[in-house]
């Protein structure tokens, strides 16, 4: 190894470490922030307190926010694992030209414009007559959901050996068991990566919904975007807090089931 | 047996068929919707939005934000995936943590976290002050250079892992037998390893850039309204001014750069992956 070798390896070491402080920086930052016994944001905090997570009890329409937006997201993670699962099969086993680009397709959601595709689907289901404000999220919340099971199962079924299909249908089992038996178990680990990310995915979007959503029906980021607006006090601090307790659990599920090397890898 | 096979196709049919009504019609509905007006086609409304100095302007921006965003984003990604590569045990969790923690955070509380750092009674403020960089606060909220660093921080994670994964399955031997051969340390970088890690630079900056030139949520809490990005210009145009021609509009450019960035990164990467 020479010295110009040695150099660019401290130099990574360096970069990688600020990348992890800077990673890692708006969140505990976030979480200080919400024990502050202050009403404006100084940091660090004058005292420590829990004033800010006792005033989210008189947030009105918060509880509301937190239901519609956890009830859109199981749903349309639902949906979009048993929408994935068929479209994936069929992509990776059938047999038909351009299937690259059908895959790329039901991927691409994830890289267009959310506000485009909101704008798009507000006048879509105007023009067909959809009027009512928990469908229209739900039918866009499967638009955010599907292409992140699409894009881990496509992976991970082109690596699956469909010959144990083959082999359980031989002893009997019919194609549809087959399928549930030993293709879903096998993927276990792609199933709990793809669908937690796409719960997240659900639960965090803000440019689709904010073109379905109606007076009643907020849900939580675009509540959260609306109290800072009215009143930008410490309390937004601690509904993150709570969001971030979330990320939190979800890691330490996916770690202790599939590993945290497989879940970057989705 | 081809009968099967087919049938085996006919699967992707559910899936493929609800991304096509709710989610590509609506697309070229609003395309369509932005040419067509009462007597005919028309490109009218876009030769309006082109020759409006202030709409350029706020392309522009949008543009340069989205590339300074991937450039620094790059910047700091690709030697993080070499660390990576090369942490073990404890180490490496801090380094998988540090990325899927933050991936699994939403934007609206990264930028909010952001907005409060950048204030100028904020955390980097009076970081700066207590180092004595500066005496008096520096104005950095409303900047785009802190908007820059706000999205750079928020898809990080999204440039990393596809660089970690190339970075991964590089053959060590190959930089090491360059060496034995006599190449130098910058040879080898930019004859061997760049190339071999070219198709997890390309991933990672597709899919930040096409991710910063439509992001919202981030410039709304970090600049504000008075430097308006194409999003917050679809947004205005929709929610307030109602004026839905104007918002077709510029949704239509939006979504223009969008498909192109897919369309010719996915073209890029399959031509890489041919060359290997």
């Amino acid at each position: 190894m020479t010295q110009t070798d040695r150099i660019f390896r401290v130099l990574s070491w360096v970069i990688g470490l600020g990348c992890v402080l800077f990673l890692m920086l708006p969140i505990v930052i976030t979480v200080a922030a919400s024990f502050t016994s202050s009403p404006v944001y100084t940091l660090p905090p004058p005292d420590w307190s829990l004033r800010w997570y006792q005033s989210l009890d008189r947030r009105s329409g918060l509880w509301d926010a937190v239901v519609l937006s956890l009830n859109l997201a199981l749903v349309s993670t639902a949906i979009s694992l048993v929408l994935g699962t068929l479209a994936s099969i069929g992509v990776v086993r059938g047999n038909f030209r351009g299937r690259e680009w059908v895959a790329t397709f039901a991927v691409s959601p994830l890289m267009m414009p959310g506000l485009v595709v909101g704008v798009a689907l507000l006048q879509f289901f105007r023009e067909i007559g959809l009027r009512d404000a928990y469908w229209s999220l739900l039918l866009g919340h499967i638009v955010i959901t599907l292409p992140f099971v699409m894009r881990t199962l496509l992976a991970s079924m082109g690596a699956f050996d469909f010959s144990m299909i083959d082999a359980a249908r031989t002893l009997g089992l019919s194609y549809p068991r087959a399928i549930m038996k030993v293709l879903v178990p096998n993927l276990a680990p792609a199933y709990l990566t793809s669908g937690l990310f796409a719960f997240l995915a659900s639960m965090d979007n803000y440019p689709i919904s904010i073109f379905l959503t109606d007076a009643r029906n907020k849900t939580l980021p675009i509540k959260m975007l609306q109290y800072l607006e009215e009143q930008p006090d410490p309390s937004l601090a601690a509904m993150s807090s709570g969001l971030i307790l979330l990320a939190v659990i979800v890691l330490l599920v996916g770690s202790r089931t599939v590993g945290l090397n497989r879940m970057i890898q989705g | 047996m081809t009968s099967r096979i087919d049938r085996i196709s006919l699967l992707a049919v559910p899936g493929l068929a609800y991304l096509a009504v709710i989610y590509a019609l609506p697309l070229l509905i609003l395309l369509a919707k932005s040419i067509r007006t009462p007597d005919g086609i028309s490109f009218a409304e876009y030769a309006a939005f082109f020759s409006d100095d202030y709409n350029m302007g706020v392309l522009l921006r949008t543009l340069r934000v989205a590339a300074l965003t991937t450039l620094l984003a790059l910047l700091i990604a690709y030697p993080t995936a070499f660390a990576m590569n090369r942490a073990k045990g404890p180490m490496l969790t801090v380094f998988l943590v540090a990325m899927v923690l933050p991936m699994s955070l939403g934007v609206v509380v990264k930028a909010f976290a952001w907005s409060i750092l950048f204030r100028a009674n904020g955390f980097i403020n009076t970081s700066l002050q207590w180092i004595g960089l500066t005496e008096k606060p520096v104005r950095m909220l409303f900047t785009e250079t802190a908007l820059v660093i706000g999205a750079a921080n928020v898809f990080l994670p999204f440039m990393v892992l596809p660089i970690y994964a190339v970075v991964r399955q590089l053959d060590q031997r190959l930089p090491e037998a360059a060496a034995s051969l006599g190449a130098t340390p910058f040879f080898r970088f930019f004859h061997v390893t760049l190339p071999l890690t070219l198709p997890g630079v390309v991933a990672g900056s597709a899919f930040t850039f096409s991710m910063a030139i439509s992001m919202y949520v981030i410039p709304s809490l970090i600049v504000g309204e008075r430097q308006q990005t194409l999003s917050m210009l679809i947004a205005r145009s929709f929610l307030y001014l109602r004026n839905e021609a104007l918002g077709s509009t510029i949704s239509a450019v939006l979504l223009a750069i969008a498909i192109i960035v897919v369309v010719f990164s996915s073209w890029l990467a399959r031509r890489l992956e041919a060359r290997q």
